[in-house]
């Protein structure tokens, strides 16, 4: 297991290496320039190139890289061109707010998800599938900004029930801080939450066929018992994989989430700064939804060996 | 409602149907306390449906549609009780605690996701007569104990493994632990060692009896295997197509068969044909010495494998194998799994490399040589593999399958082709009509036909057939194995036959291979090694053949 880990650390580290290669290049293709959106449209070429000296993008790309990855190592992403804020004090802000709306809204779809599933399994041909399914239908082909109109109109405006939009640091206040983020996560998570509910009840619907199954039943085990012990246990380990594959499509998901509940977040952040080509911004920002995609991946990978005997064994063999 | 209090089971006009088809047809039997009965039945004999009845765990859209399955009452723990019609909270305490199932496939059966342990520790809790919560330290040592009682070494350490940490004996004598966890009254064994090698088979079921004597269990055994039935039980049922054709001791059966269908089970049981001597179909003198000399040469063949995440060390599957084969001749390579026969049979076809040693056919190794001359070399040996299921693609029709090496190779054109199928299909005895079918339109039997004529499309002179029959019901092998018989004779070819069964080499082969562990342990002439066995390792794969009891 540990060797296996291991393993999988290093190939993270190298996706990483590449990952700041490719964002450091791309950001420089991006059309527009910096400097001109800093001095602005009237500024003098020589007010230009001095702008362009302070910012260093005067020296050869590779100097240029070079002094990224150094000042990326001492935790230094650079300031904002466009506010001068260092970009660690921007992240930091909003950062938080994208993670816990990402976690919170992940949970929701987990939960929701395998609820959804193992019903629609145990209620096969009845009403109950019927109503699971049709969640998931509509999860996944209705767009997330247009179900989150939906549900700002209805469930915040007319009903009341909860804010618009707003944010509440969830660590100075959990209960506020839930309650505002509410409504973002659920719209967030239902897309995931339907990929999980159908796979959920795909894997579900098989491994309740299988043999061991039967058997767990000859043994005079309870339905519920079986279903959870034998029958869902052994579903988890493809919606982990199908989970952790997903996950990716959660960040930009947050993006598109946090600017109609007007979220001060990581997506938000995002927006801004490729708007004002804000090269520190957009560099810093990509990195860490890189890492964090690397991260998360890594997480599935060691749950899925948790969850699966085999491929623990397998690794340490 | 028993007609009998003495009975333990009374099943009484029994119908099953599945969606509105029915399969099993009104049979009735009953079992008295502490008997050993059989059910023998080929598949699709509806065996497993009435087991399936019997503790209403029906798959799909089965239904009991008629009559009763009465379970006998009166002891401390529980009443006379219609298993037809009870509620399924009543099955729920009668599943595990009263009736007790050692099921078919040990692979299958265990939830490859949870610890051997904790499965026996759920049939306990399951079958609980205490109340309240249970004491889980005390669970843990009762799972402990079973595990060991049912004959797991070091019981203690296993116990916190996974199924996939154990070998097949192994994980079936697991699930006899669970199947005894409920002290049930009555045991339903389905096939319990069908998948298993026939030593271990002979362990596993001496164990089981040996279990279920001490406790007086009844017990209800489902096979295919009639020699293993008349080994095992007091009484045999025999089954076909739903209905119950004859009853009668293991004698009456095997030595007198009173209907037509048992006849021809008792003709074809490859075991009680190998106990009693008789329905060798391999012809003793083959005819055609055409050339002189072997077609097939091994030469101290060794093929390591390196075990994974250990670096340098290995593992020997074939040590140091030699052996000719004369053409026209069958010779069997037999042995157990993990004996390394199939990674013999691997190399001489070429889809494997040997680590030294030489497999030639007609002096050529399909490892050394190239080009055109292997192209050639190819089609003198064809395979035809264990699992009719899955050597075929599903998506292919059954004349494409046929004409799939013809095209390889670039044999003939179109409408040649076509006839050379139509010709292959009449070889192997299956109409032409097959040729726009597709592999799951067949039986398990038609598509092993289908698999032999590929292999015969190219006129190959070796046949390499890897466990060819053992997927297959016993009257079907028994078909098979007279089609390869005579195909043999008509077109003089040479079989490798790799198998684990000794009761299908008496019938077709001329020698016999005998491995264990990689060695060639025993060399020669079925009549000798089946009538004078040297090596300790072939009497006891002899003894094991179920049946031998009745060949005097």
């Amino acid at each position: 297991m540990g060797r296996y880990v291991l393993t999988r650390l290093w190939q993270s580290v190298l996706t990483l290496v590449l990952a700041s290669l490719v964002v450091f290049i791309g950001v420089r293709q991006l059309p527009g320039d910096p400097a001109l959106a800093m001095a602005g449209e009237e500024a003098s070429p020589e007010q230009l190139a001095a702008v362009r000296a302070d910012l260093g993008l005067d020296q050869p790309l590779l100097t240029q890289y070079v002094a990224f990855v150094r000042n990326m190592f001492q935790g230094d992403f650079g300031e904002s061109t466009r506010t001068g804020t260092p970009v660690t004090e921007l992240v930091a802000t909003t950062l938080p707010v994208t993670l816990w709306l990402s976690a919170y809204a992940i949970v929701v779809a987990i939960v929701v998800g395998i609820l959804l599933g193992v019903v629609a399994e145990r209620f096969r041909g009845r009403w109950p599938e019927w109503v699971a399914n049709a969640m998931a239908l509509i999860g996944l082909s209705v767009p997330n900004f247009w179900l989150g109109i939906l549900a700002i109109l209805y469930l915040a405006v007319t009903l009341g029930w909860f804010p618009a939009s707003g944010y509440v640091d969830v660590l100075s206040d959990p209960l506020r801080g839930l309650y505002y983020l509410t409504l973002p996560a659920l719209i967030l998570g239902t897309g995931l939450a339907a990929v999980i509910m159908r796979q959920t009840r795909a894997s579900m619907i098989e491994t309740m066929t299988t043999d061991y199954v039967r058997t767990a039943r000859a043994k005079g085990l309870g339905r519920g018992r079986v279903l959870v012990r034998y029958g869902l246990r052994n579903s988890l380990i493809v919606v982990v994989t199908i989970v952790g594959l997903q996950l990716g499509g959660l960040i930009s998901g947050a993006v598109v989430t946090e600017r109609i509940f007007a979220l001060p977040g990581f997506g938000k952040l995002t927006l801004d700064a490729v708007f004002t080509r804000d090269y520190p911004v957009i560099q810093a920002v990509v990195l860490i939804i890189t890492v964090s995609y690397i991260l998360i991946n890594l997480a599935v990978d060691i749950l899925y060996s948790v969850i699966n005997p085999k491929i623990r064994v397998g690794g340490a063999a | 409602m028993l007609q009998d209090a003495e009975n333990i089971l009374e099943v009484t006009d029994l119908e099953i149907a599945f969606g509105g088809t029915p399969v099993l047809h009104r049979i009735g039997f009953s079992m008295r306390r502490g008997e050993r009965v059989a059910i023998v039945g080929q598949s699709g004999s509806g065996k497993s449906t009435a087991i399936g009845a019997i503790l209403r765990l029906l798959p799909g859209s089965g239904r009991i549609t008629h009559g009763s399955i009465v379970l006998g009452g009166g002891t401390t723990r529980g009443e006379v009780e219609d298993l037809a019609t009870a509620s399924e909270p009543v099955m729920r305490a009668i599943r595990g605690e009263r009736i007790g199932l050692v099921p078919q496939d040990p692979m299958s059966n265990l939830n490859p996701a949870m610890r051997i342990g904790a499965q026996v520790a759920d049939a306990l809790v399951a079958n609980r007569t205490t109340e309240g919560k249970p004491d889980r330290a005390q669970i843990r040592s009762q799972a402990v104990a079973l595990l060991a009682e049912a004959g797991i070494p070091d019981a203690e350490r296993r116990y916190g493994q996974y199924p996939h940490e154990f070998s097949g004996g192994m994980r079936q004598r697991v699930l006899i632990a669970i199947a005894l966890a409920g002290k049930p009254e009555l045991l339903i064994a389905d096939e319990p060692t069908s998948a298993l090698d026939v030593t271990v088979q002979r362990q596993i079921l001496n164990h089981l009896q040996s279990l279920v004597d001490a406790r007086g269990t009844s017990l209800l055994f489902v096979t295919h295997d009639l020699g293993l039935a008349a080994d095992r039980t007091d009484r045999i049922i025999v089954m076909s197509e739903g209905r119950i054709v004859e009853v009668g001791t293991p004698r009456e059966i095997l030595l007198d068969p009173q209907h037509e269908y048992t006849r021809q089970l008792v003709a074809a049981a490859p075991s009680v044909a190998a106990a009693l001597g008789a329905g060798t179909l391999a012809d003793p003198t083959p005819e055609n010495p055409a050339r002189a000399g072997s077609i097939l040469v091994v030469e101290s063949l060794v093929k390591e494998f390196a075990l994974r995440g250990q670096r340098g060390s290995s593992i020997r599957a074939v040590d140091d194998v030699s052996f000719e084969v004369e053409p026209g001749t069958t010779t069997a390579v037999v042995g157990e799994s993990g004996s390394g026969k199939t990674t013999v049979a691997r190399i001489i076809l070429g889809l494997e490399t040997a680590s030294s040693g030489r497999a030639l056919i007609d002096g050529e190794s399909l490892t050394t040589t190239r080009g055109a001359r292997r192209r050639a070399l190819r089609r003198k040996v064809q395979p035809v593999f264990q699992d009719p299921y899955g050597s075929l693609d599903p998506t292919y029709s059954i004349e494409r399958l046929i004409d799939e090496p013809l095209r390889i190779f670039g044999v003939g054109s179109r409408s040649s082709r076509q006839d050379r199928v139509a010709e292959l299909l009449d070889q192997v005895a299956l109409p032409r009509t097959v040729a726009q079918r597709r592999p799951n339109e067949l039986s398990g039997g038609q598509r092993q036909r289908v698999a032999i004529a590929r292999a015969l499309a190219l006129e190959p002179e070796l046949l390499i057939c890897d466990e060819a029959v053992s997927a297959l019901d016993v009257l079907v092998q028994d078909q098979i194995l007279t089609l390869l018989a005579d195909l043999q004779e008509r077109l003089g070819l040479t079989y490798l036959f790799i198998t684990h069964d000794l009761s299908v080499v008496r019938q077709i082969a001329h020698c016999v291979v005998v491995m264990r562990s990689g060695v060639v342990v025993e060399n020669g002439t079925v009549d000798e090694v089946f009538n004078h066995p040297t090596a300790d390792y072939t009497r006891e794969l002899l003894g094991a053949i179920p049946g031998a009891a009745f060949a005097a």
